[in-house]
């Protein structure tokens, strides 16, 4: 038994079928990639796989369990964290504080109506700015954030209940190329020395085929090929369905920020 | 037979003058997106209208229809005149602050009518020619109610048209979907608005006028029209005409039938149905779901700080010089100082839910008021002394808040601050009409403290204690994780839940301790006035609660605290004076135009960093 198992997985929107019968699995540990062209249906999947959309048909079985029918909530805590395309962050709190956020939500203390929740996990939450690399900016307001920097707290929220799988939906939408290549290289080590799996998209091939074991390729809610970095690139429906529909594997400008 | 036949015909008639208001309120709002408290204004000019112009005019048939006309019209121009100069400047702005403006307006205008018309009632003419009656099935039906009953469905047919088969009318709808795809059109918006605003106020001083025959234009109108009306607009779904339509004929009916049924319930019913309705349908009969939600736009509020030494001492000095004012004060200033504690409780207890909850509440005013009646009643019935009737305050509001929040958390933006104003209309309808148990309108009196607490310095520490140890548990509340859960569900949904946090079941529980407080509040005032009255639970008294708060600014936890003192010395200085809506009214205006920000924000922004601790980085409020 995989530690995610995706099968029939389908979601239409009025006539669109943005996800069209997707099956796939993922082990203990690995990075797997979810590319596509704009509108493919990657986020959907997203959605779908951490309970905020319904899904029309369809199984997501993790270490065994339905998820389907669960809420967000309820799948966060089995251990599957989430970042979002368009970063997801409170901007009304401290870089700090969002993490504390996290922790004391996994240690049930949200009705904790005394202390004081700038004391809570402050610890914990330090080291965990520390492993993305935002410690210095630990106090300072998100709301005033660079984009790139929100990536990476949001890395660290979503690693604050020390999850077994996490989902990230284009973790480096947003950033400069170098420091792409420093956050997914930070996720791919992270996932190895915690052994967590990782299913990501991402626009950006060279990330992709640096920094994934395996490669899914959606198009039109259809996967159309699987397998490692080498098979893909060389595949030819694949060439087809990036050049033919207008993108292309090399990134940089074609980079999308917002859905 | 013919009883009911002639029930359900004054029920279609009701319905549409209610229609008539509504469809305004509705037109207004679904472009706007502003809820307008003065559109019930509008309502009771187009009434004081008609009458000038219907004595003004030569009499006979077609005097009094120019009258009815003139004076719509006129109401749609004063409609315009309010666009141009005060709404225009905040459709930006937070829902809060477009309530309270309105309510600005609404203040000014009573005054002026007070001013021009007087505060006697003034009776209308019967409409010439059609002042008797026509018997069907042997009832004597009125001939002006068929009149209306044909005006109603009229009205309704040539708003359609003039929706749906003009170009105003197409781009009025796009505007309604989306405001920037109108601009893009070309088209210039604010004159799009300003006609919308035109056509709104017209039928509102229409509403207004054709109701003269039936009801003596009087300074209550407003008011009394505006809970229906928005009751009318929500069942029906806002924006949504034939909706209003629909759900007018519904609380029309509702009214004439239920009196039949539940004489002592009327008031409650239409609040009721509203209710049930936005709980089945939360975006009411014929409305479309409001997927864009308008928080607060802006910069996003700081982070919370602890207090800074500085602030510490100014906290303690503050107590120490509270402590101290009854060596030097006499019973006046103590009173007024005990009033001034206890709408302090209120304006923080309503700002927990508003600010860091992200709720916007327009019936806070329920859970003051059960306090109150709460506290009441219990002496009054069970003939408790002032403890138990203090702890019975705080337990009937939390109940209270514990059932309206459950409805409540299931709704947002709009829609969830016109079912929290239901639930106080709710509250105020029964402390109002269950006259057997509530006293109705005299009120309950003669609760008064005990024998320890009834000297007035006595009293005031009493308030002093349990209002200062309240508004330090609810700061406590603010910076603990459940203050701070909240507020990450006001500033992402999407997160909290991502991160295994119950949204709902933090802002019922929100719900709760807001009303709890605003109960402690209510349960002080009962004992230090010796009575309570339904008007403690009535519109006024949550928008009160709104304009501290607003005053204070939202976004600070000194706001409500500042807005609060300043709001009940504001009080009571004016309204000591002949015309003192106007004042107030002028000010709540000056300030939502000028300074947004609230005095406290205001404040923030010239005082030293030793007092406010912000550091100044990036964007500052
Ligand atoms: N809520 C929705 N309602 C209607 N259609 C939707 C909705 N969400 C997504 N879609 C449609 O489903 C399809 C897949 O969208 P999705 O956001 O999953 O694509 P994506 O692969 O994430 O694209 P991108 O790379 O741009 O993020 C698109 O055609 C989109 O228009
Ligand atoms: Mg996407």
């Amino acid at each position: 038994m995989s530690l995610l198992d995706v099968t029939n997985l389908c979601k239409s929107f009025g006539g669109v079928r943005a996800v069209n019968d997707v099956n796939f699995s993922l082990e203990k540990g690995e990075m797997l990639a979810l590319i596509g062209p704009n509108g493919a249906g990657k986020t959907t999947c997203f959605n779908m796989l951490n309970g905020q959309l319904k899904a029309d048909r369809g199984s997501v079985s993790f270490q065994g369990q339905e998820l389907l029918g669960m809420n967000p909530r309820d799948i966060w805590r089995l251990g599957i964290g989430r970042t979002f395309q368009i970063t997801a962050t409170f901007a009304s709190m401290t870089v700090r504080e969002n993490v504390q956020m996290a922790l004391i939500s996994h240690h049930r203390k949200v009705f904790s109506l005394w202390n004081r929740a700038t004391n809570s996990y402050a610890q914990e939450a330090n080291s965990l700015l520390q492993q993305v690399g935002m410690e210095h900016q630990a106090d300072r307001a998100c709301g005033v954030l660079a984009y790139g920097d929100l990536k990476r707290l949001e890395l660290a929220i979503a690693l604050a209940h020390g999850p077994q799988l996490l989902l990230m939906d284009e973790p480096t939408a947003g950033m400069a190329p170098q420091e792409r290549i420093t956050l997914m290289e930070l996720v791919a080590s992270i996932a190895k020395s915690s052994n967590v799996s990782v299913l990501f998209t991402e626009h950006d091939m060279d990330v992709v085929f640096a920094h994934s074991d395996r490669l899914m390729v959606l198009n039109r809610g259809e996967i159309i090929a699987t397998g490692t970095a080498d098979e893909i690139r060389s595949n030819e429906v694949v060439k087809e369905v990036y050049l033919g529909g207008g993108s292309t594997f090399d990134t940089g400008e074609k980079e999308k920020t917002s859905a | 037979m013919g009883f009911y036949l002639a029930q359900f015909l004054t029920g279609l008639a009701s319905a549409s003058s209610l229609f008539l208001v509504a469809s305004g309120l509705s037109i207004i709002f679904g472009v706007t997106r502003i809820v307008n408290f003065a559109h019930g204004s509008f309502f009771m000019l187009g009434a004081y209208l008609a009458y000038t112009f219907v004595n003004i005019l030569p009499h006979g048939v077609l005097g009094f229809w120019g009258a009815i006309i003139v004076a719509s019209l006129l109401v749609g121009v004063i409609g315009v005149f309010l666009e141009i100069t005060l709404f225009r400047r905040i459709y930006k702005a937070p829902e809060l602050f477009q309530l309270v403006a309105t309510f600005g307006v609404v203040l000014v205008i009573q005054d002026l009518a007070l001013w021009i018309w007087g505060a006697e009632d003034l009776f209308g003419p019967r409409a010439p020619g059609l002042g008797g009656a026509v018997r069907i099935l042997g009832e004597p039906i009125p001939q002006y109610d068929l009149l209306l009953i044909v005006l109603g469905p009229a009205v309704l047919l040539a708003v359609w048209l003039l929706f749906n088969k003009t170009r105003w009318g197409t781009l009025v709808r796009a505007a309604t979907q989306d405001r920037e795809m109108v601009s893009a059109l070309g088209v210039n918006q604010s004159w799009l608005f300003t006609s919308v605003f035109f056509v709104g106020s017209t039928l509102a001083g229409l509403g207004g006028a054709i109701q003269l025959p039936r009801e003596a234009a009087n300074l209550l109108m407003d008011l009394n029209v505006i809970g229906e009306a928005f009751v009318v607009v929500v069942i029906g779904g806002m924006g949504s005409v034939p909706g209003a339509f629909l759900a007018s004929v519904l609380i029309g009916e509702l009214n004439a039938f239920g009196i039949l049924i539940f004489p002592e319930i009327t008031l409650v019913l239409a609040f009721l149905v509203m209710a049930v309705v936005l709980v089945v349908r939360p975006w009411g009969l014929l409305g479309k779901p409001d997927a864009v939600l308008r928080g607060a736009d802006g910069p996003p509020e700081q982070p919370l700080k602890p207090f800074t030494a500085t602030s510490k001492y100014l906290v303690w000095a503050l107590a120490a010089a509270l402590l101290a004012t009854p060596a030097i004060a006499d019973e006046f200033v103590l009173v007024l100082l005990s009033d001034i504690l206890i709408f302090t409780l209120f304006a923080v207890s309503l700002h927990f839910i508003m600010g860091p909850g992200g709720l916007v509440s327009f019936g806070h005013a329920a859970y003051f008021g059960l306090g109150a009646y709460g506290a009441a009643l219990a002496v009054k019935y069970l003939g408790v002394d002032m403890i138990s009737g203090l702890v019975v305050a705080p337990i009937a509001a939390g109940l209270g808040a514990l059932v309206f929040g459950w409805f409540c958390v299931r709704l947002s933006g709009v829609y969830l601050a016109m079912l929290t104003l239901a639930a106080a209309q709710i509250t105020w309808s029964v402390a109002f009409q269950w006259q057997d148990v509530t006293g109705g309108d005299d009120g309950i009196l003669g609760i008064w403290p005990a024998e320890w607490a009834s000297e007035k310095m006595a009293y005031y520490y009493l308030t002093l204690a349990l209002v200062g140890a309240s508004v330090y548990v609810i700061r406590r509340i603010v910076y603990a994780p459940f203050g701070y859960a909240l507020r990450a569900g006001r500033d992402s949904q999407l997160r909290v839940e991502a991160i295994g946090i119950n949204l709902k079941s933090q802002q019922w529980m929100a719900f709760v301790i807001t009303g709890i407080f605003a109960g402690i509040a209510g349960g002080l005032y009962v004992y230090s006035k010796g009575s309570i009255f339904p008007d403690e639970l009535h519109i006024a008294r949550s928008v009160d609660g709104l304009i501290m708060v607003l005053l204070g600014g939202i976004q600070s936890l000194i706001g409500p605290i500042v807005g609060a003192v300043s709001f009940t010395m504001l009080e009571d200085l004016v309204t000591r004076l002949d015309y003192w809506r106007i004042i107030f009214g002028g000010v709540i205006l000056f300030i939502v135009v000028i300074a947004p920000e609230g005095l406290a924000g205001f404040a923030r922004k010239i005082l030293p960093e030793s007092l406010t601790g912000k550091k100044n980085e990036g964007v500052q409020i």
